[in-house]
């Protein structure tokens, strides 16, 4: 397995355990352990792809990291420090350096605010910032995700799918964060729009100098997008490494199985041209 | 378009022209399908591809009569099933043609099945409608559809809820009940989509396997080119309402014509990684409302002319059952 060599996140021994819960009349069913004992390291600077099918634990782990979920147990480092001890006021300072961009546009927007007003948001709670600054900071950001100054007055439904995920992706970015967690960022959106996603956070990514942890069960846009893999199934990393190894010479059983599941007759028609 | 001889021995299973679906909103009226044809021959696959808002479900769900009745508005020059116009046909004749002539697979398998009911009276309810089966030979039947689909250990499970499966199970129960009624044509409308890879892989190989054993004549619905290519003889490719190219399924992906299935070839990451950047289709989809005139694609069309804005393209035939509604032919022709 390949290692970063300038670590910004650690990941060690994370055990994630909800408590039980769809028993019959609230009777406490089975707990569910969505990720048993998980250690990775996400290099600075790197896009670190995060696979799996529904319920391997992929988006508990990314939540873990940036604590919105507390792990039950283990060890989450964010350059150095520790997260899990974190609370309160010096838990929200760390928080200004990471954010998530969300699967679903069309929920993670408040639907009652105008996009300024997304944007300012973070802003208020984050920095201190004149009134001025905020307002140059705004217009930056959205002329940063590729939409005009005009949409910052114009409410999230006024706004296609691609285009309120680039408005979520400026929400994200409005904080100067150095590392982004992408949870299904492109899973929500059409085909021809999704392209234009994965590129934007690719010139951010490079940009801006951001990690990013990019999670989805899209193996192509994985791969397109990041430098390594890692793959997830039932709570456990079955396998990490480069992204070509990983697509192109695949150690684990279950890998094997995620590749040769994707269908993939159309790029033998393509590459035969 | 193709050799006549060909279309007199051969009568199409369904045979649409000119279909038109508008519905009412308080806003004012959306079009979503704007005129399309299409033929299915008996026996065939037939993919329609497009993105959210191309009209590809509601094509569909018109010819079954599904859509909301005072809202929905429906017109077609034809609509035939085995020369039979579906269109204004009695309430009971309709239920009659679903089912059992035509069946339908829906995308959410988590939804489209009755929580309350045991798998075995959701199933059996198709047979009573369309057989005078015994209640005997109704279990029978339905237990070996579902072995036929690949349900282990069928006996017991028949009589478990839908809670009781997987999605990948619960997808297998509803090609199972749709084939129950042994129609000629399945509508299968995006029935990987809700699921995991490794299990969509395991139901498009039953589908193809469904498709290869029966005479059925199937249409695929999908947004997923990948998909597409796995199962079906020939793809529709529709943007905005209207058909962009028709073509048979290599040709598709081995000499796409119209520049809007180009441009969603080229911006499809690969598994082998071949790309170093995608290319995507800059702006975004049309709305059903204030369509414009002309071609829907042409605001996004790196090829477009000046006719593109004003008038429909007619279709022009590019290869044998290869058609592309696209002006640069046109054009191209006059040159």
């Amino acid at each position: 397995m390949s290692h970063p060599t300038d670590v910004l996140v650690s990941v060690e021994n994370v055990v994630k355990t909800f408590p039980g819960r769809g028993g019959a009349w609230g009777a406490a069913g089975e707990p569910v352990h969505a990720v048993k004992g998980l250690s990775l390291e996400i290099g600075k600077g790197e896009i670190l792809g995060l696979v799996g099918e529904s319920g391997s634990g992929k988006s508990t782990l990314g939540r873990c990291i940036l604590q919105l979920h507390r792990p039950t147990s283990g060890s989450i480092r964010f350059r150095g420090e520790e997260l899990t001890q974190l609370k309160g006021a010096s838990l929200r300072r760390m928080r200004r350096h990471m954010q998530m961009v969300f699967q679903d546009p069309y929920a993670s927007l408040n639907p009652r605010m105008r996009v300024q007003a997304l944007l300012e948001e973070p802003l208020l709670i984050h920095q201190s910032m004149s009134k001025t600054q905020r307002k140059e900071r705004i217009e930056e950001l959205i002329a940063l995700v590729g939409l005009t100054g005009e949409a910052l007055v114009r409410y999230p439904h006024e706004f296609s799918g691609g285009q309120r995920q680039r408005i979520g992706i400026a929400r994200a970015l409005a904080v100067e964060p150095e590392f982004l967690v992408c949870d299904e960022p492109i899973s929500a959106l059409d085909v021809s729009i999704q392209a234009q996603i994965l590129n934007l956070i690719q010139d951010l990514q490079r940009q801006l100098n951001l990690t990013v942890l990019f999670i989805a069960h899209d193996l192509s846009a994985v791969r397109h997008i990041s430098d390594r893999i890692a793959v997830m199934y039932r709570g456990e990393l079955v396998e990490l490494g480069e992204s070509n190894q990983v697509c192109d010479d695949p150690q684990e059983a279950y890998t094997k199985r995620l590749l040769a599941a994707v269908p993939q007759r159309w790029m033998s028609l393509r590459s035969s041209e | 378009m193709k050799d006549q001889t060909e279309h007199e021995s051969k009568q199409p299973l369904l045979e649409i022209e000119g279909l038109r679906v508008s519905f009412r909103s308080g806003r004012g009226t959306v079009v979503a399908v704007d005129g399309i044809d299409l033929q299915v021959m008996p026996g065939e696959a037939l993919g329609i591809v497009g993105e959210s808002g191309s009209g590809k479900s509601v094509s569909n769900l018109a010819v079954l009569d599904l859509l909301p009745k005072p809202q929905a508005h429906v017109e077609a020059k034809t609509l035939e099933f085995e020369g039979r116009s579906l269109l204004d046909l009695p309430p009971e004749e309709m239920r009659q043609v679903r089912g059992a002539q035509i069946a339908m697979v829906f995308q959410d398998p988590m939804t489209a099945l009755n929580p309350f009911m045991r798998i075995s009276g959701q199933m059996a309810e198709v047979l009573e409608s369309h057989t005078d089966l015994s209640k005997k030979d109704i279990r029978k039947a339905c237990v070996q559809m579902l072995d036929r689909v690949g349900i282990p250990d069928p006996e017991q499970r028949i009589d478990a809820y839908p809670h009781e499966f997987s999605g990948g199970m619960r997808q297998r129960v509803l090609i199972a009940m749709a084939l129950l009624g042994s129609p000629k044509l399945l509508i299968a409308d995006e029935p990987t989509t809700a699921l995991d890879v490794t299990i969509q892989a395991q139901i498009l190989e039953l589908i193809r396997k469904m498709k290869e054993e029966g005479e059925m004549a199937m249409i695929l619905v999908t947004h997923d080119l990948g998909v597409v290519a796995e199962v079906v003889d020939r793809v529709l490719v529709m943007y905005g309402g209207r058909v962009m190219e028709e073509a048979p399924t290599d040709q598709i992906f081995l000499a796409p014509s119209h520049p809007y299935t180009k441009a969603l070839l080229s911006c499809l990451p690969r598994l082998d990684g071949e790309e170093e950047r995608l290319e995507p289709i800059e702006g975004n989809p049309p709305e059903g409302m204030n369509r414009p005139p002309g071609c829907p694609f042409e605001p996004r069309c790196p090829d477009a002319l000046d006719v593109c804005k004003k008038e429909v393209p007619s279709p022009y035939t590019v290869g044998e059952g290869h058609v592309s509604y696209c002006w640069l032919y046109e054009e191209e022709k006059s040159v």
